[in-house]
């Protein structure tokens, strides 16, 4: 018996969460087997060997050349009535999770979306991840193939040398399963990411105005980092949705995050709290953001906010 | 044209998510309710797809009799019809769910005609499966993208665009089709006067669900391990700006 984990890529690319999945998937305690999808993750055998695969199985077909979730979701589904594994891991990402809820569809099969622990017995009792992340679920999944997803960052990526043999995997896939490829795309520019930003200024509903978050570029501008803001702040139309941080935006990961006037509700914090430091500035000191966070000021962003970037500026041009 | 959007029922926390003491719910006992976020913004795709090429939107829930309130609230911004399939729980396990969402679906388009369109949200705020919509759109036999940040809909086909790590990424689907959209693709309205005043009028047709249960059973729910920090007081006000900046310092940030 072994464990399939579906390896997420991109045009070859190999997504990190990959490794976190191969990582989990050797916790099972079965051998491990990776199963990639296109003619373009083959160069990742290594990886994935190093990372504890046994058998790279790989699948070449011409649906496969970019993603889609239909023709994925086919694959996996066959990959899975072909090689009978005991479970089937896949990453607690977009593309994952929808790989999987197409797999389990079509193998009229439970799977599990963001799972942080399972207990392998007759059925295996499970921990996932509910409201994202501020909650678990302890449910059993009783299936003859366990489908789960791993929740982003429940485990580390560990190395853990195999084998990593590569096995062509032939399927065949219907000619519509084309309904649902990717037809055009339009790359992102290069630069700094909310998601990837090593520092976010963040502004809440405290803010007041869209045009009262110019401070705030001020403060990130200065220390090469975004802006970001909560959910109040793009429901009131202050600012974009994609400088949105939360359950339903982006989720950072900044060596700080400075949380302007935001309270911090459930929504806001579940995706700031992979932030290695927050420093929160609130007139509240009650308030969730800054019982939860590393530092605090007490006061007014409209004052702190400006003053700290004058003294960044003082301090920079020497004068004391 | 015609456009179903399904959406749920989901308690609004604030700073903390209390649990009963059975572990089997969320204490709601001093929360309000919503609709889960990705399907607010879906709700405003159906009623915005409508206003431009014509037709009618339907609203459709499977929850607890109180969620023809979140019904209600979609009639009070455009939606014309609505849909309740009532059950005693607040939800049912991932497969049931889209099983007797399916079920539904066909029963309605039995009735009324076939939906060009079938809209989710990206995922369910509380419960967070990843998967009504796909299953409902494969037991349809309905091509499905979810992560929906853009729409534009033509003869025979939409066009959906969503988001990835390297960009955009844009899909064609034929038509009958169905979308998960994330929130941010668009900016939901708030009901006006006249809405709201329709919205108590708006009938709401109600469907008794069937499908069997599915083979993920919940148990219990858990608190998160929760991260305890000792918070650092840098200072009041402006004056605090040199201690923040020590911070930066300290951190590497101050380049």
């Amino acid at each position: 018996m072994n464990v399939l984990v579906v390896v997420e890529h991109d045009r070859g690319n190999l997504s990190p969460a990959s490794l976190e999945a191969l990582t989990f998937a050797r916790s099972l305690g079965a051998e491990v087997h990776a199963l990639t999808l296109g003619a373009a993750a083959d160069a990742a055998s290594g990886a994935l060997g190093a990372y504890g695969a046994a058998v790279v199985h790989q699948v070449h077909h011409d649906l496969l050349a970019d993603y889609g979730p239909e023709a994925w979701g086919e694959a996996v589904a066959q990959a899975v009535r072909a090689l009978a594994p005991e479970a089937v891991v896949a990453c607690g990402t977009d593309r994952g999770n929808e790989v999987m809820a197409q797999a389990a569809a079509r193998l009229d099969l439970p799977f599990a979306a963001n799972v942080t622990e399972v207990e392998q017995g007759d059925g295996w009792s499970i921990v996932r991840v509910r409201w994202g992340g501020s909650l678990l679920e302890r449910c059993t999944l009783s299936a003859a193939t366990k489908l789960v997803s791993v929740a982003l960052h429940a485990v580390e990526a560990s190395e853990a040398p195999a084998a990593g043999a590569a096995q062509p995997l032939a399927l065949e896939l219907a000619p519509s399963l084309a309904r649902t490829t990717v037809v055009d795309r339009v790359e992102r520019a290069a630069g700094v990411t909310l998601a990837t930003a090593p520092l976010v200024v963040g502004g809440g509903r405290g803010v007041g105005s869209a045009e009262a978050f110019a401070p705030l570029e001020e403060l990130a501008g200065s220390l090469g980092g975004v802006v970001g803001c909560s959910r109040a702040v793009t429901n009131n139309g202050w600012r974009n949705h994609t400088d949105q941080v939360g359950q339903t935006g982006t989720r950072i990961a900044p060596d700080l995050y400075i949380a302007c006037g935001i309270s911090g509700a459930i929504q806001h914090w579940v995706g700031a709290m992979a932030s290695k430091k927050i420093l929160a500035i609130n007139t509240d000191k009650d308030a969730n953001m800054v019982t939860k966070a590393d530092y605090a000021v007490i006061g007014d962003l409209h004052k702190v906010v400006p003053a700290i970037t004058a003294e960044i500026r003082r301090r920079r041009s020497g004068s004391s | 044209m015609r456009v179903l959007v399904c959406v749920k029922r989901v308690p609004a926390p604030g700073a903390k998510i209390n649990i009963t003491a059975d572990g089997q719910a969320v204490d709601t006992a001093y929360l309000a309710f919503t609709t889960s976020p990705h399907e607010e913004c879906a709700v405003e795709a159906a009623v915005q797809l409508v206003e431009q090429h014509g037709g009618e939107a339907t609203v459709l829930t499977l929850g607890p009799a109180e969620a023809e309130e979140q019904l209600r609230y979609a009639a009070s911004v455009g939606v014309g019809r609505c849909v309740l399939l009532p059950i005693d729980a607040a939800d049912w396990d991932p497969q049931r769910t889209a099983g007797a969402l399916a079920a539904a679906i066909r029963e309605v388009e039995a009735a009324h005609g076939e939906f060009d369109l079938v809209l989710f949200g990206n995922e369910s705020a509380d419960s967070g499966n990843f998967q009504i919509g796909v299953r409902v759109a494969y037991a349809l036999g309905r091509p499905m993208v979810n992560g929906v940040k853009g729409i534009e809909f033509g003869p025979g086909a939409v066009q959906a665009k969503r988001e990835s790590d390297a960009g955009v990424e844009v899909y064609s689907l034929p038509l009958p089709a169905v979308l998960g959209v994330k929130e941010g693709i668009n900016l939901p309205r708030y009901p006006t006067m006249k809405g709201r005043l329709n919205a108590k009028k708006v009938e709401v047709a109600a469907m008794a669900p069937l499908a069997e249960p599915g083979g993920q059973q919940m148990v219990t729910l858990l608190q998160a391990a929760e991260q305890v920090s000792e918070t650092v007081i840098l200072g009041q006000g402006a004056e605090a700006a040199p201690a923040v900046v020590d911070l930066l310092e300290e951190l590497g940030l101050l380049k």
